[in-house]
């Protein structure tokens, strides 16, 4: 059985994937569809994914700010709050932007230079 | 009591402003910084002892004759109701900063931990969706983005070392290696530990110089630290050129400010000269941070000698002693 790590991330693969807003059964389905598909020792090693615990990855997600739920119809429909490439530009400008804290929240190789350095430093390189 | 009171304002006044400003004007630092790291920590720790025991020793005056006797009656004051009209107002007013400052300090470390931590885990959870295990090894991971980028996420077991496709694809096997050692060193020697207490220290005391030099030398500081450890394994040219393509490269997705550049004095003829000079220009701390290692590495100056940094070691003792002992010396000849 996969951990609800790995569920998170295979949810959002799926959400990222998809176009429209998708319910818990229907990501159920998908989700055992790739089991199969990845050579499907996975599938007969314990029971069959259960919607809730589906269910439970999602609320997590939503918890986490990363997926919303359509409220006017039921079974809920889930999607995605951004798209992939907008989660990677916000964790890029956390690393790269010059928020007050980052220095103090992760390490960074080198820290933001000018254009004008970033040209010294190719001189540079050809020095080398 | 009295004097321990002048003494240690002195001593706080000394470290607050005219101690950080030279030492961080001073060269030798680049050439051992470990030593110049732990004089910084002695320095802030010393700092705040004096400030508040200056405050302390100063409004207990008139109750006690030394620290212990006077915050025993002040004990007896608040609790148990009794008159306090041997405390002046001047008393009451360096007792109440004394405390609030206290106060202040820790409440102030704890939210600065409270709110890297929350913003170390949300990059966690996003870092866990979007970026995948790299070949490096256990504990990185790779993000596809096209700027070279590499950095790390301490968070104890949990630590991370995030490369990016664009850096994987720029740096050969070398510089690459040299770029992990680096950032594992981070990990390894707690930097985190560090950059936390001393952003707290300038979060809690903005206006005072030392705050401010104190967590600049100390971010430039943990980033020589990091490359001596690079260098034992990997050659001195890997880890430049790795310092050189990852600056180079990620200065364009920065919005770097164009009139930096503009004002630097056009194309620089002698390469570190720029660098500096560029540095000074925009005053941005990471720049500066950036100029001082490549300068480090490409015109090495021999390590301090073990008598400088055993003087050195000797300063950071006695900062610390001279204000613990204003503060209980009295008390025990008393």
């Amino acid at each position: 059985m996969a951990s609800l790590g790995e569920l998170e991330r295979a949810v959002m693969d799926l959400l990222w994937a998809g176009q429209a807003a998708a319910t818990a059964n229907t990501l159920r389905d998908q989700l055992a569809l790739s089991t199969e598909a990845q050579g499907g020792t996975a599938g007969h090693e314990g029971k069959e994914l259960a919607v809730t615990t589906v269910l439970t990855v999602l609320s997590r997600l939503e918890k986490k700010g990363l997926v919303e739920r359509e409220r006017g119809t039921r079974p809920h429909r889930y999607q995605a709050v951004s798209s992939r490439e907008d989660h990677t530009a916000e964790l890029m400008h956390e690393v790269l932007g010059s928020a007050p804290d980052r220095e103090a929240v992760l390490a960074r190789f080198i820290g933001s230079v000018t254009e004008s350095e970033a040209e010294t430093l190719r001189k540079l390189l050809g020095h080398i | 009591m009295f004097w321990a009171s002048y003494l240690l304002a002195v001593l706080a006044i000394a470290l607050a402003w005219p101690v950080p400003v030279f030492l961080s004007r001073a060269q030798w630092p680049a050439r051992s910084p470990f030593t110049a790291m732990l004089l910084w920590q002695a320095i802030a720790l010393a700092g705040g002892l004096s400030m508040i025991g200056a405050m302390l020793v100063y409004g207990l005056e008139p109750i006690g004759d030394n620290l212990i006797a006077g915050l025993r009656a002040l004990a007896g004051m608040v609790l148990l109701d009794a008159p306090t009209t041997a405390l002046g107002f001047w008393h009451l007013f360096a007792l109440s900063a004394a405390a609030l400052l206290t106060a202040h300090l820790v409440f102030t470390l704890l939210l600065t931990y409270y709110r890297i931590e929350r913003q170390r885990r949300r990059h966690r959870e996003l870092l866990a969706l979007l970026a995948s295990p790299s070949a490096e090894g256990a504990g990185t991971v790779v993000i596809s983005h096209d700027s070279p980028v590499a950095y790390c996420l301490p968070g104890g077991a949990r630590s991370v070392t995030v490369l990016s496709d664009g850096l994987m694809a720029a740096l050969e096997p070398a510089e690459l290696r040299a770029v992990l050692i680096h950032e594992n060193a981070h990990l390894s020697q707690r930097h985190h530990l560090l950059l936390w207490a001393f952003a707290a220290w300038r979060q809690a005391l903005p206006w005072l110089p030392t705050t401010r030099l104190a967590q600049e030398s100390v971010n430039s500081l943990i980033e020589m630290l990091a490359d001596d450890v690079a260098l034992k394994t990997e050659s001195k040219a890997s880890l430049i050129k790795a310092i050189a393509i990852v600056a180079s490269g990620s200065a364009g997705g920065v919005a770097a400010p164009v009139a930096a550049g503009a004002l630097s004095g056009g194309p620089a003829s002698v390469p570190l000269g720029g660098l500096e000079a560029a540095a000074g220009v925009t005053g941005a701390d990471s720049a500066r941070t950036t100029a001082s290692r490549v300068s480090r590495l490409l015109s090495p100056v021999p390590q301090l000698s073990a008598s400088a940094r055993g003087a050195v070691l000797a300063c950071c003792v006695l900062l610390l002693a001279l204000p613990t002992a204003l503060l209980i010396v009295p008390g025990l000849l008393g």
